[in-house]
């Protein structure tokens, strides 16, 4: 049955796209293809899957069944021409760079976003000879002016880490297109189920799989998605329209039309970079994204009710609610030494770096996921050092909520002498 | 008829069998040849290059005209455009006479005056298109390579 017969709704996707009864045995799941290379029809089936003239698996750094199963499952959801898995949302997001820009060239980016992609742009990219402008997420104007004539893209987090701020990704998307470039957008926090970027305008969608995608903490993963719609051909993106020496002299524009991102992508950049996801990976991603929906109303019931609980205490001194989705930042009077003895009592709540488990999770960002950020870094990421970040898990709401007034109750005596402020 | 679901293009590949390729090159770089040598090896087509300038590509002999395969094979099932868009008037009037039921103008080969008289002439007409991608949508390639099919079955592939 085609999507054009009957329009299926996002949780139907989530448990059949990309994952039709596997043909040679019938099994119903998923198979793992635990694998490393592919045999061969002849010597003609092989060279036309090396010249990219027909589709097959050569080799599992490349591509593979069941990582394909969760790519495409994910382009589904997302609603794009297609996916790429790779081994971690930061292999995902280099290996987005590096499909587009090359030494000399320059990348803007919103200054709220994760710190880790902080890092990732502003050191290691960087020492490839590619430069990014952060600019506020609440700023147009600054992103505008920010455009340079070597700028390949601006990125934005749907949601801001830890700040919460929601991105207007109609505006992004516009001032990035009347600029030639394309809009990618970090999802992670939102998911396809509360936001998908691209029916705003956002060109690339990226993720980290280890989070709400895989749901349950039990692997690192990260994946991209592409839109199909940006015109790769306008003369700014010469790793897509010019001969490209990685391949054979291909022209990706040429040979793929709307297709030529995601192939090079593939090809020549997950090909060398070599920071593919594994098949055991992308089959815990795929079992995660079947309860995807059901998931996050749960998760986003418990934050509202968790929020609304630390909004009624005294030892509280701000909430950051979400707009979107279940994580978000608190505040408690007696700053950093209240945290640390806050978060020291909590016995359910984990206290790790991570976000998007089924379990519920607490950390303190200034010292912790931020610890790289300068102060002035820090501010500008909307993060105060009083701050502590929850991830609202699946527990019964009202164990939560128990945990979290008796670590409060620990965590008083400090935060009553504090300045009320 | 202008062909834009996905299942109407289904069904035009599953009840062609001889593709003729206007503007195929012997060129391993250009598009054309990309979409003739897959429709070669992985399809159950009988394809042919329409080409007054090669005798032949990877042993598949090429005719100069659309009229002189007719003349020799009869009409194909569908003429597969790699021209010029200026160029895709001329090649729907010659496949107009010779009567061939289906013609697909690939990637930006995009003349509006040429897909009107197709269309109105009673063809099958698929635009902007390309016959690989589509075949391989619908014979699990693009799913291979983690490209969205839009394909959603709890049916055995057979």
């Amino acid at each position: 049955m085609m999507q054009d017969e009957r329009d299926f709704g996002f949780s139907t996707r989530a448990l059949h796209a990309g994952t039709p009864p596997d043909p040679v045995t019938g099994a119903r799941a998923a198979p793992i293809y635990q694998t490393s290379a592919y045999v061969f029809g002849s010597t003609e089936q092989a060279a036309e899957l090396f010249a990219l003239r027909s589709y097959g698996h050569i080799y599992s750094r490349i591509s593979n069944p069941t990582v394909a199963a969760f790519e495409e499952r994910m382009a589904s959801l997302e609603g794009g021409l297609g996916g790429l898995a790779f081994s971690s949302g930061l292999a995902a997001q280099l290996c987005t760079v590096l499909s587009l820009a090359q030494s000399g060239d320059h990348l803007v980016c919103t200054q709220n976003v994760y710190g880790g992609t902080v890092t990732q742009l502003s050191v290691t990219i960087k020492r490839m000879g590619i430069e990014t402008t952060f600019v506020s997420a609440e700023d147009l104007g600054a992103v505008r002016a920010a455009v340079r004539q070597n700028t390949k893209l601006v990125f934005v987090e749907t949601i801001g880490n830890p700040s919460g701020v929601v991105a207007d990704l109609r505006a992004f998307a516009a001032a990035a297109h009347d600029a030639g470039i394309p809009l990618v957008v970090d999802n992670t926090f939102a998911t396809p189920y509360l936001c998908r970027p691209i029916e705003h305008g956002a060109d690339i969608v990226v993720h980290s799989a280890t989070k709400f995608i895989n749901g349950h903490g039990t692997a690192i993963g990260g994946v991209l998605v592409e839109s199909g719609k940006f015109p790769w051909d306008n003369g700014r993106f010469p790793l897509l329209s010019t001969p490209s020496p990685g391949y054979h002299q291909k022209v990706f524009t040429e040979t793929f039309g709307e297709y030529a991102f995601l192939m090079r992508a593939r090809a020549e950049v997950l090909r060398d970079v070599g920071a593919q996801m594994s098949p055991m990976d992308a089959w815990l991603a795929l079992l995660g994204l079947e309860t995807l929906a059901i998931r996050i109303e749960r998760h986003v019931a418990n934050a509202r009710a968790v929020a609304a609980f630390l909004r009624s205490r005294p030892e509280v001194a701000w909430v950051r609610e979400p707009q979107l989705g279940s994580i978000f930042t608190f505040g408690l009077r007696g700053g950093r030494e209240a945290g640390r003895r806050f978060i020291d009592a909590l016995v359910l709540w984990s206290h790790l770096a991570n976000v998007g488990d089924s379990k519920s999770l607490v950390i303190h960002p200034a010292s912790t996921t931020h610890s790289q950020l300068s102060d002035d870094e820090l501010c500008n990421a909307g993060v105060e050092p009083e701050a502590v970040r929850l991830s609202v898990g699946l527990e019964d709401v009202e164990d939560l909520i128990w945990d979290l007034d008796q670590a409060l109750r620990s965590a008083a005596p400090v935060a009553a002498q504090a300045p009320v402020s | 008829m202008i062909l834009t679901t996905p299942s109407q293009r289904r069904d035009l590949l599953r009840r062609i069998h001889t593709v003729a390729m206007v503007g195929a090159s012997a060129n391993p770089l250009r598009p054309s040849y990309t979409v003739f040598s897959y429709l070669r090896t992985r399809s159950d087509y009988d394809v042919t290059p329409i080409n007054p300038t090669i005798e032949q590509i990877d042993g598949i002999r090429a005719f100069p005209s659309l009229d002189a395969y007719a003349r020799e094979r009869g009409a194909p099932d569908v003429v597969d455009v790699f021209r010029r868009p200026a160029e895709a008037l001329g090649v729907v009037r010659e496949a107009i006479a010779l009567g061939i039921p289906a013609i697909w103008f690939q990637y930006g080969v995009v003349n509006p005056k040429a897909i009107a008289l197709a269309d109105e002439a009673g063809m099958s007409v698929v635009v902007d298109r390309c016959i690989k991608v589509e075949h391989a949508r619908f014979c699990g390639g693009l799913s291979m390579s983690g490209l969205n099919s839009g394909i959603i079955t709890s049916r055995r592939p057979s």
